[in-house]
């Protein structure tokens, strides 16, 4: 479904990734775990373009992903989480959820508000129709991004962080619409440090370091042994 | 000073109350012409100067940085002979719509680049995440939260706009300014000094005053509008959190 080919990122001299090879198959969910700077974040942006990379190829159900046709690409095939929402301040909710239906799917208004509830429903949210993001709690807003990028109804959707910028008591309900999500035979890559949510939900792990990838598997292995000396680190740095 | 109190020259001023009104009525048309250009004129080098293309933020620099370092009188000659003695001679009010919309458009440029770099990064990489090309990007998502912070400068410019056309004088314009100065120093109709530039000034601002108050309004109204539909126990919620 996704598949990065020696993706290699520079910014000004520094080089963040070095070589990265990845394939994420259809409906799988990949998780990204990692030390901050490692370069999670920018694997993950490649993906969209939201990054190009400096050299290497990046190829979407087969496809190469490029600069010429990456917005078609990517609204057909994706959409993304971030970790600070980034909801459009501007709009309601539910015009936030209809805005790209309406104007980049082709959807009439009451079809986009039909698939807007509908998935308003999915993150239990139904009653912030009429309201303006900024007045939820982050956690809120993080479902209604969620939301958001389900009404695309695309394949695949890219997650950076999306626990990352949220009061710790919130977390949990972000999580369980995403650990919802993932019964579903949606492509899910998601960065995070979320070792419950990785463990539960993922199908693989990567391990990011110093831009490259240096361990992957099932989450399994993963957690109970694995083999770089720097994952063990990591992992018990952050399982205490 | 003592024509201040003279009836006789305030008679004078409202004998020639037409003079007045057309040179009203000039400021008002160049005026209006040339902020069609000028937000023309920002639109297109706001929009290049935030292109994140190189060549396009170069050009637009050159612009903002050659019309807001040379004075505006400068422009107005220049515009004005350059043409004239190219044998295209151009009308006074036309010399003076190119030449205020120009000047006016680097500036409307840099206030419209302000409105555009104000929005966070997120909001692009949203746009872009969701597959929005650039303009839908900018007319959907970007410049509607660009426009409150786009709007107050933009009124000032405007009001420096109306201002400016008495710059037209150089150049032998009808203009309030020019025609007031014309009345002041004219032959049959000289001598009512304070009484003419007083008329003059409250014609200014008459028209200026309530531009920038609608500016103040527009602005309140839109930051307002945003927190309007918020439930009532939402607000509760919020309040008792904070
Ligand atoms: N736009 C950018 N310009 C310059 N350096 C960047 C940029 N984005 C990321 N970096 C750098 O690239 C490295 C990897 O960043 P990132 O992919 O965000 O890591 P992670 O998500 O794993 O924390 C970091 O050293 C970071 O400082
Ligand atoms: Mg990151």
């Amino acid at each position: 479904m996704i598949r990065l080919e020696n993706v290699n990122k520079y910014f000004g001299d520094l080089h963040v990734l070095k070589d990265v090879n990845l394939e994420v198959g259809e409906g799988e969910k990949l998780v990204i775990i990692g030390p901050s700077g490692s370069g999670k974040s920018t694997t993950v942006r490649c993906m969209n373009f939201l990054e190009e990379p400096s050299s290497g190829h990046v190829f979407i159900d087969g496809r190469e992903l490029t600069a010429k046709n990456k917005t078609k690409m990517i609204r057909e095939n994706m959409s993304m989480v971030f970790q600070q929402f980034n909801l459009y301040p501007h709009m309601t909710v539910l015009r936030n959820l209809t805005l790209a239906p309406m104007k980049l799917h082709h959807k009439t208004k009451a079809e986009a508000e039909e698939l807007a509830y509908h998935y308003l429903d999915v993150v239990g949210l139904r009653d912030k129709a009429h309201v303006y993001p900024t007045t939820l709690s982050g956690g809120q807003q993080q479902r209604i991004a969620i939301a958001r990028a389900l009404c695309a109804q695309t394949k695949i959707i890219l997650f950076d962080e999306p626990t990352s910028a949220l009061d710790p008591e919130t977390i949990q309900e972000v999580l369980d619409v995403m650990i919802r999500l993932a019964k579903e035979n949606i492509t899910m890559v998601v960065v995070t440090h979320e070792m419950g949510f990785a463990r539960q939900v993922a199908d693989r792990i990567v391990f990011m370091a110093d831009g490259q990838i240096i361990e992957e598997g099932e989450p399994e292995h993963f957690f109970q042994n694995p083999e770089n000396e720097r994952v063990k680190q990591f992992l018990g740095k952050i399982i205490r | 000073m003592t024509e201040m109190f003279s009836a006789a020259a305030w008679r004078k001023v409202w004998t020639y109350r037409l003079t007045f009104l057309l040179g009203l009525w000039n400021t008002v048309r160049t005026a209006f012409l040339g902020l069609l250009l000028s937000v023309a004129l920002g639109v297109i080098f706001g929009l290049m100067a935030t292109s994140g293309k190189k060549s396009l933020k170069r050009i637009s620099r050159v612009y903002v940085e050659l019309i807001q370092n040379t004075p505006l009188l400068l422009q107005m000659c220049f515009v004005y002979y350059a043409f004239a003695f190219s044998g295209h001679s151009l009308s006074i009010i036309f010399t003076g719509v190119l030449a205020l919309g120009v000047y006016h458009g680097a500036y409307m440029a840099e206030v419209i680049r302000a409105g555009i770099e104000a929005i966070p990064k997120g909001q692009f990489e949203a746009a872009h995440s969701q597959g929005f090309g650039y303009v839908s990007t900018m007319s959907e998502i970007i410049l509607p939260q660009s426009i409150k912070i786009i709007l107050p400068p933009m009124v000032n410019q405007v009001v420096n706009l109306i201002k400016n056309t008495s710059c037209l004088y150089i150049i032998g314009g009808a203009d309030l300014i020019s025609l007031t100065y014309s009345f002041v120093t004219g032959a049959t109709t000289g001598g009512a000094y304070a009484p003419a530039y007083l008329v003059s000034g409250l014609l200014f601002f008459i028209i200026c005053f309530p531009l920038s108050t609608l500016a103040t309004v527009w602005e309140t109204a839109l930051k307002k509008r945003e927190r309007a539909a918020v439930p009532k126990d939402d607000t509760e919620r919020m309040v008792e959190e904070a």
